[in-house]
């Protein structure tokens, strides 16, 4: 199982309490990460990437086992304790505006 | 029993203050999307337990939501807004070409017919249509695609189109503005758009009487007289007679003609309402005073309605999409402002009460008369 943390907005919208698991089929990528996350929560959808790029939104980081995995190609492959359910994929909105 | 519910949208949420006919008091629900900007909600004319709400953030981008039980209850709906199409450029602050980019909805409209048909105006300016109760958008790109669409540019506060009206007469008629390029009409339901700006004259532009390019705040129109239209324009509040096929200037006595909300009373079409604002770089009523004007003649004749209102040290502002009106007899006049307060008026304008008075900066009022 893959474990996501999502910002507390998004979390709200999707009626979560607290991380996601999740079953990713094949590479664990942030593409297949949040590819899995929208096909359980649709309304996840165009809150972290773009709806027509695909692009991570400016104010949405990536983190996962203390490194910044922003501006990693988005199909790169998530550390492997990530995929191994040891460390969380971490969406994270910036602290930021008011 | 009459019930009026007053939808308000706000830089932190949404907020439902309800009353009965009375309107002396109220509840109030909310934040209902807290932390989120809601720029716009409203109920369907024809199922008033429908309501949409505009969602956005920032940080995360654009949600609509609806409620089947007049906003006890909300469920996310579709929000891909994709423009048609490659959507090529518009004109950016600098005069150069700029592309196309959905930032947001400013503005949802029901049909008058049938609560699964909404349309929304968005920034970049576009027209989107829903008739599956907001599942999926598409654009009615006829507008945007306008042989002048590449030259309209952003006013200060983006390029948005802010005001849909629908026609009640002429099901195939619409009207819309955009900031900064002025108001157009469809007569085919949206397929083909057309300027209709004659007789506006903004001197900050390089040609003042162009055809487009106008910073139109917002119009309005009694259902009962559809012809006649009313415009608070960035500077100069003006009225046409003939379907906005040509504008004149009504700001008469008014001390300042700069505002951003116009709205016509329920049942006098020819009773409007403006709130002067002091100039587009105060942003705050003339001399701390905040006061309603209301004409009865149309515009031209104005008189100030400043009882219950603050009128000493008064700096807020009321947005484009902050003043509606109920439809009780007397009619109810609301509006908020960007210092948190929401002003009810159950006599047409002579006597004002906050309903709220500390809520975040107010984005839009609009109230549902409920029997």
């Amino acid at each position: 199982m893959i474990r996501v943390v999502l910002p507390a907005h998004l979390r709200t919208l999707a009626h979560l309490d607290g991380e996601v698991a999740l079953t990713v089929e094949g590479p664990v990528t942030p593409n297949s990460v949040l590819d899995a996350l929208e096909a359980r929560y649709p309304m996840l959808r165009g809150t972290i990437r773009d709806h027509v790029t695909q692009h991570r939104r400016p104010f949405v980081r990536f983190f996962a086992c203390g490194q910044d995995l922003s501006h990693e190609p988005p199909d790169t492959p998530l550390p492997d304790a990530v995929a191994l359910s040891a460390e969380r994929f971490m969406v994270v909105g910036a602290i930021a505006g008011g | 029993m009459t019930q009026v519910r007053v939808l308000v949208g706000t830089r932190k949420g949404a907020f439902i203050l309800t009353s009965d006919g009375t309107r002396e008091r109220w509840d109030v629900s909310g934040p209902h999307f807290a932390g989120w900007e809601v720029y716009h909600l409203k109920g369907s004319p024809a199922d008033p337990n429908r309501l949409y709400a505009s969602q956005s953030s920032g940080w995360f981008g654009q949600l609509i939501q609806r409620s089947d039980d007049g906003g006890t209850t909300w469920e996310p709906v579709g929000h891909e807004f994709a423009y048609d199409g490659v959507p090529g450029t518009h004109t950016w602050y600098d005069g150069t070409p700029h592309p196309w980019e959905f930032k947001r909805v400013w503005h949802l409209e029901p049909s008058l017919a049938d609560p699964d048909t909404v349309y929304a105006g968005a920034e970049d300016a576009a027209l989107f249509r829903t008739v599956d109760g907001g599942r999926t958008w598409h654009e009615l790109a006829g507008l945007r695609r306008h042989d002048s669409g590449a030259s309209w540019a952003p006013g200060a506060g983006g390029l948005g189109l802010h005001t849909i009206l629908l026609e009640p007469s002429h099901p195939e008629r619409m009207f819309i503005a955009i900031s900064a390029a002025g108001v157009f009409r469809t007569d085919d339901a949206g397929e083909t758009w057309r300027p209709t700006n004659r007789g506006l004259r903004s001197e900050f532009l390089p040609v003042p009487d162009v055809e487009v390019g106008h910073c139109v705040h917002r119009i309005a129109l009694h259902p009962s007289r559809p012809g006649v239209l009313f415009m608070q324009k960035h500077w100069d509040v003006m009225r046409s007679d003939d379907a906005g096929e040509s504008w004149h200037e009504v700001s008469g006595n008014l001390p300042s003609d700069f505002g951003f909300p116009i709205d016509v009373h329920a049942h006098e079409p020819d009773t409007i309402y403006v709130v002067p604002i002091k100039s587009d770089s105060h942003h705050f009523p003339p001399d701390g005073k905040l006061r309603v004007y209301r004409s009865r003649t149309g515009g031209n004749e104005w008189e100030a309605l400043t009882k219950g209102l603050p009128q000493s040290d008064c700096y807020v502002n009321v947005l484009r999409e902050a003043m509606a009106v109920d439809s009780l007899d007397s009619c109810g006049v609301y509006f908020g402002t960007t210092g948190g307060q929401v002003y009810a008026s159950a006599d047409g304008g002579d006597a004002w009460a906050p309903i709220v008075r500390d809520l975040p900066a107010v984005l839009s009022v609009e109230v549902q008369t409920l029997p």
